[in-house]
């Protein structure tokens, strides 16, 4: 039994320092790409220009997170960008209507639709046990479409909204745009939570075996669920936020989302086959994703070549991950060999 | 397991006749077909123009791509892998034709390269999944987003318009005077050579065995990663190829067609009664679900009062519902089974 323990500790040094090894190369990688582009373009690293940066990352950077939960129990949620769209109409079409509208309450709200709709996806994945790839897939669009339904062609342009919102998405606190400061929190908050706490560590146990933990007791579906109704949640957060930075929304808001956030979460390296990674790594890769993008535009280089460096990003991410992960088995392998001798 | 096994002898009284109509009524084939004769007494409710020979000749034309992706995909998903990429792979083959095609290449000469440059994408995918032992879904995902972005790099936001008449004309109109335009009858000719493939050679049976238990195929010799790469370089090929009948038939050639196609294939595929976990599922059964899909999306976009923004939803609904659909099924069943024969749950 002790050795076992002491073995399972091991186990988790070795995944922890290949862990800590990605995060610092993912800083590394950040740091040469704001250089580099710096070099190439002085203007990169001017205040305003870095806060812009700060500010399209943030709610990446929250989409990641919620993307994380997911992945970490060897889920998938596709429909992240379409459920950004339904929450960021919803908060401009409520500010539209009703001006005076408490900002608390459009965010409860917005939250709130988007927790519906993760609720709706984890129901169908825990209870109906379809796979959550077809269950996203599904809802990637049926999400869509109901934007389209409900927005019927209309738009909500900015002079319509109250200043107070649109400033939320623009003023800063101490120098630190506040958007910036609403995603470190959130990634602060679940990061520890998915770290320390017991319903976060059950969330890797199911992960990287849902049969084993299921036969130790854990209430996997539940924990799933929870996974997937925050993953909602977090999207109609970015949503609310969405709005708040762009002023401008319709029923296209967010397509295309859902490809950058998973290749924010795999390159933060949130492994796609479940059980690893963490919150940090994917607000990272949120941060070099978005960092790529801006660095892309600075020095001109054609905005087509945007979509097919994320692409190869995450096939890159994920191809590491796998012999990552081959070498730290044949590792493990070796050391419990040699104690067997 | 117990109750599964135990399952020939839950109705000894009934006839072999019985039997066998039972077998025939419980095929998903049958449900689909029942559902089709449904869908067209609402279509019919829905417009006047619901059964006739040009609501046919307008809806097939429009399914024209999907339903050739739908048969190499459907043999990929049999032995238990993802192809997400088909959308973009299309994408890029109608770029790549586009590009071609103002630089003076004659149509004969890109349709080939068209095809190519799929069946290079799908091999891509391939290598990934079988060589690098990398998840069908993460590689499909990365490769959806590359291989739409190279489409971009290949013509930018442009588009070609002006392919020559001869080619659009014969990827536009019907088949020598009949009502079936000559995309499907292209399609009945690839969907007769994946259904022999399929189900009347050993490589068809092959893939089977492959999605039913792929640890099981290789220890009794089957060359399961060759299998694989061989699926995906076909899905890509004929995703390619889709993408030369979209650009002709639209006469347009550009970087963002077929946006969302993805959604539409695995849904005819899904909802043909190919299992998404692998090793079941029929060529007919994909046919079927073709034909239902675009009766529901020409009756959705012949009602007036329906929006058409109503068709993404029901897609979506579509495909959750085939795979949720058998699932409760299968639970109604089971828990009905257990509660007639308690005893058989210890293994008595």
């Amino acid at each position: 039994m002790q050795a076992a323990s002491s073995e399972g500790a091991r186990a988790g040094a070795v995944a922890e320092r290949v862990l800590r090894i990605r995060e610092l190369g993912l800083v590394a990688a950040l740091a040469l790409l704001i250089v580099g582009t710096a070099i190439l373009e002085p203007r990169f690293i001017e205040a305003s220009s870095l806060r812009n940066l700060a500010l399209n990352a943030s709610i990446l950077a929250i989409l990641a997170v919620g993307q994380t939960l997911v992945i970490v129990t060897r889920n998938v949620d596709l429909s992240t960008g379409s459920v950004l769209g339904l929450s960021a109409f919803l908060a401009g079409d409520l500010l539209q209507g009703h001006p005076g509208m408490a900002l608390p309450l459009v965010f409860l709200l917005g939250i709130a639709l988007g927790a519906a709709c993760g609720l709706f996806n984890g129901i169908l994945v825990t209870w109906g046990q379809v796979p959550a790839l077809v269950v996203t897939l599904g809802t990637l669009y049926a999400f869509r479409g109901l934007a389209f339904l409900w927005t019927d062609g209309r738009q909500v342009n900015a002079e319509t909204l109250p200043d107070p919102f649109l400033n939320l998405g623009s003023d800063s606190i101490a120098g630190v745009p506040i958007l910036v400061l609403i995603a470190i929190v959130i990634v602060l908050i679940v990061g520890q939570w998915l770290r320390d706490y017991r319903p976060g560590r059950e969330l890797y146990a199911i992960g990287s075996n849902p049969e084993g933990a299921r036969l130790a007791g854990l209430r996997a579906d539940r924990r799933v669920l929870i996974a997937f109704v925050l993953a909602g949640a977090l999207s109609g957060l970015g949503g609310v936020l969405f709005t708040a930075r762009f002023g401008t929304v319709d029923a296209t808001a967010g397509v295309g989302y859902e490809l950058t956030v998973i290749a924010a979460a795999v390159v933060g390296g949130v492994a796609i086959f479940g059980g690893t990674g963490t919150v940090y790594g994917a607000a990272l890769g949120a941060l070099l994703l978005g960092t790529i993008t801006s660095s892309l535009i600075v020095l001109r280089v054609e905005a087509f070549w945007q979509q097919a460096a994320i692409g190869a990003l995450l096939l890159l991410a994920i191809a590491l991950d796998r012999l990552l992960a081959v070498r730290v088995d044949a590792r493990l392998r070796r050391r419990s060999a040699r104690r067997a001798n | 397991m117990q109750t599964e096994a135990a399952a020939p002898e839950i109705a000894p009284l009934a006839t072999d006749r019985g039997r066998k109509w039972r077998a025939v009524l419980g095929r998903w084939e049958t449900l689909l077909a029942g559902l089709l004769v449904v869908t067209a007494i609402a279509g019919q409710s829905i417009s006047p123009e619901f059964l006739t020979t040009d609501s046919f000749t307008t809806g097939s034309l429009d399914l024209s791509e999907i339903a050739l992706m739908a048969l190499p995909l459907a043999m990929v998903i049999i032995a238990a892998e993802i192809d997400l990429s088909v959308a973009s792979v299309l994408a890029l083959s109608s770029a790549v034709m586009a590009y071609l095609w103002s630089h003076g290449q004659p149509i004969e000469m890109i349709i080939p390269i068209c095809v190519a440059v799929g069946a290079l994408c799908g091999a891509f995918n391939g290598v990934l999944v079988t060589r690098f032992g990398l998840p069908s879904l993460a590689v499909t995902i990365g490769t959806l987003a590359l291989f739409r972005g190279l489409a971009f790099v290949v013509i930018g936001d442009e588009s070609v318009t002006d392919f020559s008449t001869a080619w659009t004309d014969r990827a536009f109109g019907n088949f020598a005077g009949t009502f079936i335009p000559n995309t499907m009858v292209l399609f009945a000719v690839l969907a007769v050579a994946f259904a022999v493939l399929l189900h009347a050679t050993p490589f068809g049976r092959s893939i089977y065995a492959v999605g039913a238990n792929e640890e099981a195929a290789y220890f009794s010799g089957l060359r399961v990663k060759r299998i694989k790469l061989i699926l995906f370089t076909l899905s890509g090929a004929v995703a390619g190829l889709a993408g030369g009948v979209i650009s002709l038939r639209n006469s347009t050639g550009a970087a963002n067609v077929g946006q969302g196609f993805e959604l539409t294939v695995v849904t005819a595929v899904l909802l043909g009664g190919i299992s998404i976990f692998g090793g079941r599922g029929t060529i007919a059964g994909v046919i079927l679900a073709l034909l239902l899909l675009g009766g529901i999306q020409k009756a959705l976009l012949l009602s007036e009062s329906i929006s058409s923004y109503w068709v993404q939803i029901v897609t979506g609904a579509l495909l959750v519902g085939s795979v949720l659909g058998p699932n409760l099924a299968r639970r109604v069943a089971d828990t009905r089974r257990r509660r007639s024969h308690p005893l058989q749950e210890v293994g008595l």
